[in-house]
């Protein structure tokens, strides 16, 4: 039942994407982004993962926030579509081919719905002993690879001050 | 079979970023390719009938071991989520200077401003 409600939720996300990308109107693109997330969220919802959906909600708003404050400045919304055949259909020649390739690489994947990896059984009999977080995912983020969380407060600091230095209104010595 | 609809989320997202001209459609197809890699990695930790990796005070250890599913995709996906609206800010910020700089999001144009 899980596995069916699974299987709708993706192909609802495959068709939200697609409406993204060709939509007309950018504000409209930006709302079916927003319904992919939203998708997802419950998607990690059904796969047991309760902690990934709350942070998938939150980001999804601010994702939205962010894209709308960039179309909304604009002053026309429609998207001109003039394309090229010959470019588009090499691009779609490449793409099937490496889609070809990669769904050969997906037999190789454990069955879905079977595989733990090495080090999870480890984290799970260990973890409310070690590090006294009853949460797993918890324990496995701020103990275990603290320092993998180090690094990405670092990487985002950067990505921020990055956005920061560019939307700044004027430089120092203009 | 549910990889392969995970690929081809994938995809799509890949297909907007060669294939769209508008600059704000090649972040919407960023964000795609990243919903899609998280969805996988998520889809790869599952387990049949398993439960979400938080002991209670009722359970007893080996049923939680049995039971639970993958807690170390999800942590680094955790990560991975976080990261990935940092990165889709900085690009709309790019966006959004273009945009000012020279009055469209369409990138043929831009290059044929720049000459």
């Amino acid at each position: 039942m899980v596995h069916v409600i699974i299987y709708i939720l993706i192909l609802f996300m495959l068709l939200a994407a697609l409406i993204a990308l060709e939509a007309k109107n950018l504000l409209s693109s930006v709302v079916s982004i927003g319904a992919v997330g939203f998708m997802l969220s419950v998607v990690f919802l059904l796969l047991r993962a309760p902690d990934i959906a709350i942070i998938q909600v939150i980001i999804e708003i601010l994702t939205l926030v962010i894209l709308i404050r960039a179309t909304i400045a604009v002053d026309v919304h429609l998207v001109k579509n003039i394309r090229q055949f010959f470019p588009f259909a090499i691009c779609m020649v490449l793409l099937l081919l490496l889609f070809m390739f990669a769904s050969k690489a997906m037999d190789l994947l454990p069955e879905f719905g079977n595989y733990l990896s090495k080090v999870a059984p480890h984290y799970l009999a260990n973890g409310l002993k070690e590090t006294g977080s009853a949460n797993i995912v918890t324990s496995v983020i701020l103990d275990y690879r603290a320092y993998d969380t180090l690094g990405e407060a670092t990487v985002l600091f950067t990505a921020i001050l990055g956005a920061v230095v560019l939307l700044r209104r004027k430089a120092k010595n203009d | 079979m549910i990889y392969i609809l995970c690929l081809i989320l994938f995809f799509i997202g890949l297909y907007g970023i060669f294939c769209k001209k508008n600059l704000i459609k090649i972040v919407l197809g960023f964000i795609i390719m990243e919903n899609a890699v998280n969805l996988f990695l998520i889809l790869l930790g599952y387990k049949n009938n398993g439960i979400a990796p938080i002991m209670t005070k009722s359970m007893r250890l080996d049923e939680f071991l049995a039971s639970s599913v993958d807690p170390l995709p999800q942590a680094l996906v955790l990560t991975s989520i976080v990261i990935g609206l940092a990165v889709t800010a900085l690009m709309v910020a790019v966006a959004i200077r273009i945009y000012e700089r020279f009055g469209t999001f369409d990138i043929t144009e831009i290059k044929r401003l720049k000459g």
